[in-house]
Protein backbone atom coordinates (compact mmCIF):
# COMPACT_ATOMS: atom_id res chain seq x y z
CA UNK A 1 0.00 0.00 0.00
CA UNK A 2 2.66 2.40 1.03
CA UNK A 3 4.63 1.54 -2.09
CA UNK A 4 1.78 2.49 -4.37
CA UNK A 5 1.24 5.67 -2.42
CA UNK A 6 4.90 6.50 -2.74
CA UNK A 7 4.78 5.93 -6.46
CA UNK A 8 1.81 8.22 -6.87
CA UNK A 9 3.39 10.75 -4.56
CA UNK A 10 6.53 10.91 -6.66
CA UNK A 11 4.49 11.28 -9.82
CA UNK A 12 2.55 14.21 -8.44
CA UNK A 13 5.62 15.88 -7.03
CA UNK A 14 7.18 15.82 -10.48
CA UNK A 15 4.02 16.88 -12.28
CA UNK A 16 3.39 19.81 -9.96
CA UNK A 17 4.13 23.25 -11.32
CA UNK A 18 4.11 25.67 -8.50
CA UNK A 19 4.52 28.79 -10.56
CA UNK A 20 1.68 31.21 -10.23
CA UNK A 21 0.90 33.45 -13.11
CA UNK A 22 1.31 37.08 -12.24
CA UNK A 23 1.35 40.18 -14.31
CA UNK A 24 -0.07 43.59 -15.03
CA UNK A 25 -3.79 43.50 -15.63
CA UNK A 26 -5.21 45.80 -18.26
CA UNK A 27 -8.55 46.31 -19.91
CA UNK A 28 -8.48 46.96 -23.61
CA UNK A 29 -10.88 49.56 -24.97
CA UNK A 30 -13.91 47.97 -26.62
CA UNK A 31 -13.95 47.93 -30.41
CA UNK A 32 -15.31 51.10 -31.95
CA UNK A 33 -18.49 50.88 -33.96
CA UNK A 34 -17.72 51.99 -37.52
CA UNK A 35 -20.10 54.94 -37.65
CA UNK A 36 -18.98 56.62 -34.46
CA UNK A 37 -18.24 60.31 -34.38
CA UNK A 38 -14.77 61.45 -33.57
CA UNK A 39 -14.51 62.48 -29.94
CA UNK A 40 -13.81 66.15 -29.35
CA UNK A 41 -10.11 66.91 -29.16
CA UNK A 42 -8.60 67.02 -25.70
CA UNK A 43 -6.82 70.15 -24.63
CA UNK A 44 -3.07 69.95 -24.90
CA UNK A 45 -2.52 70.65 -21.21
CA UNK A 46 -4.67 67.68 -20.28
CA UNK A 47 -2.61 65.18 -22.25
CA UNK A 48 0.52 63.57 -20.94
CA UNK A 49 2.26 62.26 -23.97
CA UNK A 50 4.52 59.25 -23.58
CA UNK A 51 6.28 57.99 -26.67
CA UNK A 52 8.64 55.06 -26.99
CA UNK A 53 10.61 54.72 -30.18
CA UNK A 54 12.14 51.69 -31.86
CA UNK A 55 15.41 52.23 -29.99
CA UNK A 56 13.55 51.97 -26.70
CA UNK A 57 14.02 55.64 -25.93
CA UNK A 58 11.39 57.43 -23.98
CA UNK A 59 10.01 60.83 -24.90
CA UNK A 60 7.66 62.49 -22.47
CA UNK A 61 5.93 65.77 -23.29
CA UNK A 62 8.42 66.43 -26.07
CA UNK A 63 11.57 65.72 -24.10
CA UNK A 64 13.82 62.72 -23.73
CA UNK A 65 13.37 61.25 -20.29
CA UNK A 66 15.03 58.57 -18.26
CA UNK A 67 12.62 55.82 -17.27
CA UNK A 68 13.52 56.31 -13.61
CA UNK A 69 12.00 59.79 -13.68
CA UNK A 70 8.81 58.71 -15.41
CA UNK A 71 6.96 57.80 -12.24
CA UNK A 72 7.50 61.14 -10.52
CA UNK A 73 6.69 63.09 -13.64
CA UNK A 74 3.45 61.16 -14.06
CA UNK A 75 2.48 61.73 -10.45
CA UNK A 76 3.16 65.42 -10.78
CA UNK A 77 1.03 65.55 -13.89
CA UNK A 78 -1.97 63.77 -12.46
CA UNK A 79 -2.00 65.34 -9.03
CA UNK A 80 -1.29 68.95 -10.05
CA UNK A 81 -1.74 70.18 -6.48
CA UNK A 82 -0.92 73.82 -7.23
CA UNK A 83 -3.30 74.04 -10.20
CA UNK A 84 -0.42 74.84 -12.47
CA UNK A 85 -1.31 76.33 -15.86
CA UNK A 86 0.69 73.72 -17.81
CA UNK A 87 -0.70 70.76 -15.93
CA UNK A 88 -4.18 69.33 -16.42
CA UNK A 89 -7.39 71.03 -15.42
CA UNK A 90 -9.76 69.71 -12.81
CA UNK A 91 -13.33 68.81 -13.46
CA UNK A 92 -15.94 70.88 -11.62
CA UNK A 93 -16.30 69.70 -8.01
CA UNK A 94 -18.44 66.62 -7.69
CA UNK A 95 -19.71 64.60 -4.80
CA UNK A 96 -18.16 61.18 -4.42
CA UNK A 97 -19.58 58.72 -1.90
CA UNK A 98 -17.45 58.32 1.22
CA UNK A 99 -15.08 61.06 0.14
CA UNK A 100 -17.23 64.13 -0.34
CA UNK A 101 -16.68 67.02 -2.67
CA UNK A 102 -13.66 66.41 -4.85
CA UNK A 103 -12.24 67.82 -8.04
CA UNK A 104 -11.23 65.01 -10.34
CA UNK A 105 -8.30 65.61 -12.65
CA UNK A 106 -8.98 65.73 -16.36
CA UNK A 107 -5.53 64.39 -17.16
CA UNK A 108 -5.15 61.68 -19.75
CA UNK A 109 -2.03 59.67 -20.36
CA UNK A 110 -1.42 58.98 -23.99
CA UNK A 111 0.95 56.11 -24.57
CA UNK A 112 2.29 55.45 -27.99
CA UNK A 113 4.95 53.04 -29.08
CA UNK A 114 6.66 52.05 -32.26
CA UNK A 115 6.18 48.66 -33.82
CA UNK A 116 9.86 48.12 -33.22
CA UNK A 117 9.79 48.85 -29.50
CA UNK A 118 10.87 45.93 -27.35
CA UNK A 119 8.11 44.41 -25.28
CA UNK A 120 10.24 44.57 -22.15
CA UNK A 121 10.56 48.33 -22.47
CA UNK A 122 6.86 48.77 -23.13
CA UNK A 123 5.96 46.75 -20.08
CA UNK A 124 8.36 48.72 -17.95
CA UNK A 125 6.70 51.95 -18.97
CA UNK A 126 3.31 50.43 -18.21
CA UNK A 127 4.70 49.37 -14.86
CA UNK A 128 5.97 52.85 -14.03
CA UNK A 129 2.63 54.39 -14.96
CA UNK A 130 0.81 51.86 -12.82
CA UNK A 131 3.15 52.59 -9.94
CA UNK A 132 2.47 56.29 -10.25
CA UNK A 133 -1.28 55.73 -10.04
CA UNK A 134 -0.95 53.25 -7.23
CA UNK A 135 1.17 55.62 -5.15
CA UNK A 136 -1.22 58.51 -5.74
CA UNK A 137 -4.14 56.34 -4.70
CA UNK A 138 -2.23 55.11 -1.67
CA UNK A 139 -1.47 58.65 -0.56
CA UNK A 140 -5.01 59.79 -1.06
CA UNK A 141 -6.40 56.76 0.67
CA UNK A 142 -4.04 57.25 3.62
CA UNK A 143 -5.17 60.82 3.92
CA UNK A 144 -8.89 59.98 3.73
CA UNK A 145 -9.23 56.59 5.36
CA UNK A 146 -5.89 56.02 7.07
CA UNK A 147 -5.31 52.82 5.13
CA UNK A 148 -3.48 51.83 2.00
CA UNK A 149 -5.50 51.53 -1.19
CA UNK A 150 -4.95 47.79 -1.45
CA UNK A 151 -6.27 47.26 2.07
CA UNK A 152 -9.58 49.01 1.47
CA UNK A 153 -12.86 47.22 1.08
CA UNK A 154 -14.83 47.28 -2.14
CA UNK A 155 -16.85 50.45 -1.57
CA UNK A 156 -13.91 52.50 -0.39
CA UNK A 157 -11.62 51.39 -3.17
CA UNK A 158 -14.35 52.21 -5.65
CA UNK A 159 -14.54 55.72 -4.25
CA UNK A 160 -10.80 56.12 -4.63
CA UNK A 161 -10.98 54.82 -8.17
CA UNK A 162 -13.59 57.41 -8.91
CA UNK A 163 -11.49 60.20 -7.45
CA UNK A 164 -8.30 59.12 -9.20
CA UNK A 165 -9.35 57.32 -12.35
CA UNK A 166 -6.69 55.51 -14.29
CA UNK A 167 -6.84 56.86 -17.80
CA UNK A 168 -4.19 55.44 -20.07
CA UNK A 169 -5.05 55.74 -23.69
CA UNK A 170 -2.99 53.77 -26.14
CA UNK A 171 -2.73 55.12 -29.63
CA UNK A 172 -2.15 52.89 -32.60
CA UNK A 173 1.57 52.37 -32.94
CA UNK A 174 3.55 54.18 -35.53
CA UNK A 175 6.01 52.56 -37.79
CA UNK A 176 8.47 55.39 -38.06
CA UNK A 177 11.66 53.44 -38.12
CA UNK A 178 10.25 50.84 -40.47
CA UNK A 179 11.30 48.11 -38.08
CA UNK A 180 9.40 45.19 -36.69
CA UNK A 181 7.00 44.68 -39.53
CA UNK A 182 4.74 41.70 -38.88
CA UNK B 1 17.62 -23.65 32.78
CA UNK B 2 16.77 -20.08 32.32
CA UNK B 3 13.47 -19.55 30.66
CA UNK B 4 14.04 -15.92 30.00
CA UNK B 5 16.79 -14.74 27.74
CA UNK B 6 18.25 -11.49 28.47
CA UNK B 7 17.15 -9.07 25.76
CA UNK B 8 19.84 -7.60 23.58
CA UNK B 9 20.28 -4.03 24.50
CA UNK B 10 22.83 -3.12 21.86
CA UNK B 11 21.91 -0.50 19.21
CA UNK B 12 18.92 1.77 19.02
CA UNK B 13 15.53 0.20 18.46
CA UNK B 14 14.08 0.62 14.95
CA UNK B 15 11.74 3.49 14.23
CA UNK B 16 8.13 2.57 14.33
CA UNK B 17 6.90 2.90 10.73
CA UNK B 18 3.25 2.22 11.38
CA UNK B 19 2.30 5.83 10.74
CA UNK B 20 4.39 6.15 7.59
CA UNK B 21 1.55 5.39 5.15
CA UNK B 22 -0.54 8.06 6.81
CA UNK B 23 2.14 10.64 6.29
CA UNK B 24 2.73 9.56 2.72
CA UNK B 25 -0.97 9.69 1.95
CA UNK B 26 -1.24 13.12 3.43
CA UNK B 27 1.58 14.38 1.21
CA UNK B 28 0.06 12.57 -1.73
CA UNK B 29 -3.27 14.29 -1.30
CA UNK B 30 -1.58 17.63 -0.86
CA UNK B 31 0.27 17.29 -4.14
CA UNK B 32 -2.76 15.89 -5.93
CA UNK B 33 -4.80 18.90 -4.94
CA UNK B 34 -2.17 21.50 -5.77
CA UNK B 35 -1.10 19.98 -9.07
CA UNK B 36 -2.05 21.76 -12.23
CA UNK B 37 -0.74 19.73 -15.07
CA UNK B 38 0.80 21.95 -17.66
CA UNK B 39 -1.29 21.70 -20.76
CA UNK B 40 1.04 23.04 -23.37
CA UNK B 41 4.68 22.30 -23.80
CA UNK B 42 6.48 25.47 -24.65
CA UNK B 43 7.72 25.83 -28.17
CA UNK B 44 8.94 29.36 -27.75
CA UNK B 45 11.71 30.76 -25.62
CA UNK B 46 10.26 32.91 -22.91
CA UNK B 47 12.15 35.36 -20.80
CA UNK B 48 9.42 37.29 -19.08
CA UNK B 49 10.04 40.94 -18.29
CA UNK B 50 10.16 42.15 -14.72
CA UNK B 51 7.54 44.37 -13.18
CA UNK B 52 6.78 45.49 -9.66
CA UNK B 53 3.07 46.27 -9.93
CA UNK B 54 1.92 42.75 -10.52
CA UNK B 55 -1.27 41.10 -9.48
CA UNK B 56 -2.30 37.51 -9.16
CA UNK B 57 -5.25 36.13 -11.04
CA UNK B 58 -8.03 35.06 -8.73
CA UNK B 59 -9.57 32.43 -10.93
CA UNK B 60 -7.00 30.29 -12.60
CA UNK B 61 -9.52 28.25 -14.53
CA UNK B 62 -10.62 31.34 -16.42
CA UNK B 63 -7.21 32.11 -17.85
CA UNK B 64 -6.10 31.32 -21.35
CA UNK B 65 -2.53 31.71 -22.43
CA UNK B 66 -1.02 33.22 -25.51
CA UNK B 67 2.70 32.72 -25.88
CA UNK B 68 4.90 34.86 -28.06
CA UNK B 69 8.62 34.50 -28.54
CA UNK B 70 11.36 33.13 -30.75
CA UNK B 71 11.11 29.35 -31.32
CA UNK B 72 13.18 27.13 -29.07
CA UNK B 73 16.64 26.09 -30.25
CA UNK B 74 15.62 22.69 -31.58
CA UNK B 75 12.90 24.22 -33.75
CA UNK B 76 14.89 27.14 -35.04
CA UNK B 77 16.14 25.31 -38.10
CA UNK B 78 12.52 24.77 -39.08
CA UNK B 79 10.92 28.02 -38.06
CA UNK B 80 13.74 30.54 -37.91
CA UNK B 81 14.34 32.95 -35.06
CA UNK B 82 11.56 35.47 -35.64
CA UNK B 83 9.10 35.66 -32.74
CA UNK B 84 6.06 33.48 -33.23
CA UNK B 85 2.72 33.04 -31.55
CA UNK B 86 1.97 29.78 -29.78
CA UNK B 87 -1.59 28.84 -28.96
CA UNK B 88 -2.19 25.63 -27.05
CA UNK B 89 0.40 23.23 -28.39
CA UNK B 90 1.26 24.61 -31.78
CA UNK B 91 2.55 27.67 -33.55
CA UNK B 92 -0.20 29.83 -34.88
CA UNK B 93 -0.75 32.71 -37.20
CA UNK B 94 -2.47 35.89 -36.22
CA UNK B 95 -5.64 34.80 -37.97
CA UNK B 96 -5.83 31.66 -35.82
CA UNK B 97 -6.47 33.83 -32.77
CA UNK B 98 -10.09 34.20 -33.71
CA UNK B 99 -10.70 30.49 -33.67
CA UNK B 100 -8.69 30.14 -30.47
CA UNK B 101 -10.80 32.73 -28.67
CA UNK B 102 -14.02 31.08 -29.80
CA UNK B 103 -12.81 27.64 -28.73
CA UNK B 104 -11.64 28.85 -25.34
CA UNK B 105 -14.95 30.56 -24.77
CA UNK B 106 -16.86 27.40 -25.53
CA UNK B 107 -15.11 25.70 -22.63
CA UNK B 108 -16.77 28.00 -20.16
CA UNK B 109 -20.20 28.93 -19.06
CA UNK B 110 -21.75 31.84 -20.88
CA UNK B 111 -21.86 33.87 -17.68
CA UNK B 112 -18.16 33.43 -17.17
CA UNK B 113 -17.11 34.61 -20.61
CA UNK B 114 -16.76 38.31 -19.70
CA UNK B 115 -14.57 37.35 -16.77
CA UNK B 116 -12.10 35.40 -18.85
CA UNK B 117 -8.57 36.69 -18.74
CA UNK B 118 -6.09 36.37 -21.54
CA UNK B 119 -2.58 36.08 -20.29
CA UNK B 120 0.02 37.32 -22.72
CA UNK B 121 3.27 35.57 -22.03
CA UNK B 122 5.63 37.45 -24.23
CA UNK B 123 9.40 37.30 -24.42
CA UNK B 124 10.88 40.61 -23.37
CA UNK B 125 12.87 41.13 -26.56
CA UNK B 126 9.90 40.69 -28.84
CA UNK B 127 9.05 43.68 -30.95
CA UNK B 128 5.80 45.40 -30.05
CA UNK B 129 4.42 44.99 -33.57
CA UNK B 130 3.35 41.41 -32.93
CA UNK B 131 1.91 42.27 -29.54
CA UNK B 132 -0.05 45.20 -30.94
CA UNK B 133 -1.52 43.03 -33.68
CA UNK B 134 -2.63 40.53 -31.05
CA UNK B 135 -4.16 43.29 -28.96
CA UNK B 136 -6.09 44.64 -31.93
CA UNK B 137 -7.37 41.16 -32.75
CA UNK B 138 -8.45 40.67 -29.15
CA UNK B 139 -10.26 43.98 -29.24
CA UNK B 140 -12.13 42.96 -32.36
CA UNK B 141 -13.12 39.74 -30.64
CA UNK B 142 -14.27 41.66 -27.59
CA UNK B 143 -11.79 39.77 -25.42
CA UNK B 144 -10.75 42.77 -23.40
CA UNK B 145 -9.37 41.52 -20.13
CA UNK B 146 -5.72 40.90 -20.71
CA UNK B 147 -2.73 40.42 -18.50
CA UNK B 148 0.85 41.12 -19.40
CA UNK B 149 2.59 38.29 -17.65
CA UNK B 150 5.68 39.37 -15.75
CA UNK B 151 8.01 38.31 -13.02
CA UNK B 152 8.11 39.96 -9.65
CA UNK B 153 10.69 42.65 -9.27
CA UNK B 154 11.28 45.02 -6.45
CA UNK B 155 11.53 48.65 -7.40
CA UNK B 156 12.52 49.72 -10.87
CA UNK B 157 14.11 46.84 -12.68
CA UNK B 158 16.78 47.63 -15.17
CA UNK B 159 15.63 46.69 -18.62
Amino acid sequence: MADIAFLLLIFFIIATTMDVDRGILRRLPPPLPPDVEKPPPIKERNVFQVLINANNQLMVEGELLDIRNLKNKTKEFIANPADNEDLPEKKPPQNIDLIGIYKVSKGVISLQNDRGTAYGMYLQVQNELTTAYRELRDDFSMQKFGKKYSELDKNHSKAIQEAIPMVISEAEPKNIAGMGKP
Amino acid sequence: MAKFHKQKSEGAPGINTASLPDIVFMLLFFFMVTTTIRKASLKVQLVLPFASEIQKIEKKSLVSYIYVGPPIKSLQSLYGTEPRIQLNDAFAKLDDLREFVIKERQKHDEKEVPMMTWSLKVDKDTKMGVVTDIKQKMRDMNALKIMYSAKKATGTASF
